[in-house]
């Protein structure tokens, strides 16, 4: 997933503090310079993707029963007629001044639309990964502390089932065991239609605005309809953190200053939770960081099992209606967030672990 | 006399025919120490047969429509029940799983081969060759897979052969990378210098020599990715883009048992442990084959 920076330039032999700095220097630069290079890359595989491969954008728009001249008429305005590197100058243009088109469905910008939609999908990833991280770090590191154990048998089985379950049929179990059978949980979507329209969006998330605006009761029913699918998300960043940090805490229990630290008589959960545990901080970082831009991938399909109205949502309707600004606009800005959270998880490994600097 | 087993086993192979069926042997013999990817090559193996013959174990047509027995549970006739238009889920999954092996035995015939000339290309060559081909696979690796597939998906068209075009495009990256690792480590190797001191152009030095060696842990990445791809195409399936009706693809299958998930649970269920199942195969081979063929755990014994 991470990709590898580019080698630092060797420094000239100076003073210490000068050397760090202009190591930290060149670093941020080839930070910068990688991270401005895989956005190109993506807006260029957006073009291409649009520009491209459709046998003929320009027939999509006109129609085949077009003339001649309007279907000139219709590239020029599309700007077809032009060179292909110019369109891409002009498509990395727009893109930059948050033009992204508009929805042949909705009728909207589409970056309208995407800054509409976006909160309801953070707000159920944030869960998501909260559930995740909460529950997947303390048995992780409990599943490595009693390492052949029943509960350690169990959470790599968890862990398998996070590879082959698919998001989209856990999501539907649940809503027929917890939702149908049980009542246990609200269903689709994001509120009970008698309370739809009645919190003005602020934030755009439900659970904040309803609380901003002191309506318990909002507050309380979208938490029940978020519950589900945040869990099934959450179970998805469980087995893949439980997992890694298994593995780490396994690696930092068998070194000796562990079995040191048993020798003096350290309690056992201060061993685990002191001396094994805090070195896996900084890379537990970077998985997790992993995890919650997987979950924003994994949304797409859980919206579309529970209506979720999110940016995934918007992305399966606009692939069914063949609305390829609206498609495009969200793979960009799916794309860009995640590659945002990878590179500075990445960072924050380099910045937080000594080791690393 | 001299057994079979001896012959594979021995430790100066005549021909190279028989050096490679002895390490296969080996290799075969240290998966069935493992119970769990026994299992996985079991499930594995299963998958095969079913598809091979899948129109002598489907009792029913998967496409073949009786409106009288609509919706029905699971019972000692409908294994698995019968879908909104009557038509028996269990031959359905079953003649599935030939469209799942096709998939997931497509996706890796171009995505390894692709990724593995680029990264051998990358390695070998090294300099501004190798940094434009990595560059361009960090670019790839950095994306989100499933929402870049869907992206292609939907600028192709829908229907199965896009996904699995969708899904190769999106998954040849890791491939160049680990094809790239091994080159590297073996790029400045005495034979290699030999045979290219012998005359050996590029081509025949990569393709004769290089790429034999980055089999054994493309095989493991590979098996160990075909979870993800089956997830994948069934999500492509789930969401419309993927094979289209009638053909009884289970991500399709679930998408149809949807509207009856509150009443009629099985319509939806069934086909998504074909999916898990098959996935965990996967996944249990994967595991299995990277202890044994893992570089680094070899290198050890």
């Amino acid at each position: 997933m991470t990709t590898e920076q580019p080698a630092l330039a060797p420094p000239p032999p100076q003073n210490l503090a000068g050397k760090r700095a202009r190591r930290q220097v060149s670093a941020v630069l080839g930070f910068l310079i990688t991270l401005f290079l895989t956005f190109l890359g993506l807006l260029a595989i957006t073009f291409f993707i649009g520009r491209v491969i459709p046998i003929d954008p320009v027939l999509a728009v006109v129609g085949d029963r077009a003339s001649q001249a309007q279907y000139d008429a219709a590239a020029a305005a599309m700007g077809l007629d032009q060179p292909l590197y110019v369109q891409f100058v002009t498509y990395v243009g727009n893109v930059l001044t948050g033009d992204l088109g508009r929805s042949v469905s909705t009728g909207r910008a589409v970056a309208e639309d995407i800054s509409r939609f976006f909160p309801a999908t953070f707000e159920m990833a944030t869960l998501g990964i909260l559930i995740g991280v909460v529950l997947g770090v303390p048995l992780g590191v409990t599943a490595a502390a009693r390492q052949g154990s029943w509960l350690d048998q169990a959470i790599r089985v968890v862990g398998l089932l996070g590879y082959s379950v698919p998001a989209f049929w856990l999501g539907l179990v649940g809503l027929a065991v917890f939702y149908a059978r049980l009542r246990w949980v609200g269903g689709p979507g994001r509120l009970d239609i008698f309370f739809d329209g009645l919190v003005t969006p602020i934030t755009g998330m439900v659970l904040i605005d309803s609380l901003i605006q002191g309506e318990v009761e909002i507050f309380v029913n979208a938490l029940w309809h978020i519950v589900l699918p945040a869990s099934v998300l959450g179970f998805f960043s469980l087995a893949y953190i439980a997992r890694m940090t298994r593995s780490f805490m396994l690696d930092q229990l068998s070194q000796e200053f562990v079995t040191t630290a048993r020798v003096k008589g350290v309690p056992e959960r201060v061993v685990i939770w002191r001396h094994a545990f805090n070195p896996i901080r900084v890379p537990l970082i970077t998985v997790i960081g992993l995890s919650y831009a997987g979950l924003l991938e994994g949304s797409v399909m859980i919206e579309t099992v529970f209506s979720w109205p999110g940016i995934g949502n918007y992305l399966t309707t606009a692939l069914l209606n063949a609305d390829m600004n609206a498609v495009l606009g969200s793979t960009l800005v799916i794309g860009a967030v995640f590659i945002v959270i990878n590179k500075v998880s990445d960072v924050l490994y380099r910045v937080l672990d000594p080791r690393a600097r | 006399m001299m057994t079979t087993r001896d012959w594979l086993l021995a430790d100066s192979p005549t021909s190279r025919w028989q050096a490679n069926a002895g390490r296969a042997y080996r290799v075969f013999t240290a998966l069935l120490r493992n119970p769990l990817s026994v299992l996985g090559g079991i499930i594995i193996l299963v998958l095969l047969l079913t598809a091979i013959f899948a129109p002598w174990i489907a009792p029913y047509s998967p496409t073949g429509q009786n409106l009288t027995q609509r919706l029905l549970p699971p019972s000692g006739t409908n294994w698995m029940g019968t879908d909104e238009l009557g038509r028996d889920i269990f031959s359905r999954v079953v003649w599935g799983s030939q469209i799942t092996l096709t998939i997931v035995l497509l996706v890796a015939l171009i995505s390894a081969p692709l990724g593995l000339l680029i990264g051998a290309i990358a390695g070998y060559f090294g300099g501004w060759i190798d940094r434009i081909l990595m560059g361009f696979t960090d670019i790839f690796l950095s994306l989100p897979k499933l929402i870049l597939a869907l992206a292609f998906v939907a600028a192709l068209g829908p229907g199965i052969n896009n996904a699995i075009i969708a899904i190769a495009i999106t998954s040849w990256p890791a491939y160049a990378r680990i094809a790239r690792a091994e080159t590297l480590t073996i790029r400045n190797a005495e034979y290699i210098s030999a045979v290219q001191l012998a005359g050996a152009g590029p081509i025949r030095v990569i393709v004769q020599h290089i790429l034999p060696l980055c089999t054994s842990s493309m095989i493991v990445r590979v098996t160990l990715d075909m979870a993800g791809v089956i997830l994948t195409a069934a999500g492509l399936g789930f969401i419309g883009l993927g094979a289209q009706p009638p053909l009884p693809e289970w991500g399709a299958m679930i998408s149809r048992g949807r509207t009856f998930i509150l009443d009629q649970w099985w319509v939806a269920t069934m086909p998504g442990f074909a999916i898990i199942i098959v996935s965990l195969g996967f996944c249990f081979l994967g595991d299995g084959l990277r202890d044994v063929l893992d570089p680094k755990s070899e290198g050890k014994s």
